[in-house]
């Protein structure tokens, strides 16, 4: 049964034959990510791969086994805020440091 | 106690949800700056060692120093780690008292075959010359990934005590809030690998 309260609805978590789906689902993506490294041909694509693969995980492991999907939305947003602020600040401080930008030989 | 228990135990406080779970989140997001400023530390200062070693294979470089086969199998400790965790709140919430002490006792013990790993790797690369003092990958690297695993030691620390708190007087479903907080240092612990483990040793400078 679920429960409504003043921060959003508190529904059932999961039951364990749902967490062994996201196990075998966490452990297809790292072995994707591990062979991806090891191609060549994957070089050019390689980066954006991996963080879209890293935040997939990411997700599923907050989502399901922290049970971000289903505590109330208060729980949510204590964690997203920092996070938000922490991703800020590396994509700055990458930016400060000449990350991200082509170097061309004068 | 299950979630619906949980919830309904909550509605006695002012936010509607246990204080402690409220806080412990709010201490996960203070968490999440913490890492986030050594994760920010060590991408600034990616691929600017002048020194060797650096870490990943090919030019400009040659040789790197990071073991992707021995810390891809580490990560999938870790991860089968949080999936023992979830199972011993799972069993404590059905008042399992057995299946909660045998899955907490799993999770201790894939926490500390990843701390042998860390202990391992860390052993190798002092020996082929990266120390923290050595160059700015190494500065940053022994940081970041020895908070990581300072943190793991403290979750291993943490999962002992509620299995032996099981083992004497048993945990109660009413009182499973206490595994499932554990739990999401846990986790939290994992996501914050999940995200080294890409960053730092799978993108090549």
């Amino acid at each position: 049964m679920d429960h409504a309260t003043p921060h959003g609805e508190q529904r059932e978590h999961p039951v364990p034959a749902t967490y062994l789906k996201v196990a075998a689902i966490l452990t297809v993506i790292t072995a994707v990510e591990v062979t991806l490294y090891y191609i060549p041909a994957m070089r050019g694509v390689l980066v954006p791969l991996l963080l879209l693969f890293s935040a997939a995980k990411f997700g599923i492991v907050v989502g399901w086994y922290m049970h971000l999907r289903f505590d109330p939305i208060l729980y949510t947003r204590l964690f997203l805020g920092p996070l938000g602020i922490a991703a800020v600040i590396t994509i700055v401080l990458m930016l400060l440091f000449g990350h991200f930008i082509q170097h061309t030989q004068t | 106690m299950s979630s619906t228990a949980i919830a309904a135990h909550a509605e006695e406080t002012s936010l509607g949800q246990p204080h402690l779970k409220v806080g412990f989140w709010t201490f996960l997001g203070s968490e999440c700056l913490f890492f986030g400023s050594l994760i920010a530390s060590y991408m600034a200062y990616r691929g600017k060692s002048i020194v060797p070693p650096f870490p990943h294979h090919g030019p400009p470089h040659g040789i790197g120093i990071l073991n992707i086969p021995v810390t891809s199998v580490s990560t999938f400790v870790l991860l089968t780690s949080s999936l023992a965790m979830v199972l011993a709140l799972a069993a404590c919430q059905r008042g399992e008292r057995k299946k909660t002490s045998f899955w907490l006792c799993m999770t201790a013990l894939f926490g500390l075959i990843f701390l042998g790993f860390q202990a391992y790797e860390f052993t190798e690369f002092y020996h082929n010359g990266l120390s923290l003092q050595r160059n700015l990958f190494g500065c940053t690297f022994f940081v970041l990934t020895g908070f990581h695993g300072t943190h793991v030691s403290v979750g291993v620390l943490w999962l002992l005590s509620l299995f032996v708190i099981n083992q004497r007087e048993g945990i109660p479903p009413e009182k499973a809030l206490n595994v499932e907080v554990a739990g999401l240092y846990w986790h939290f612990v994992d996501i914050v690998w999940i995200v080294i483990f890409t960053l730092v040793y799978l993108i090549p400078d």
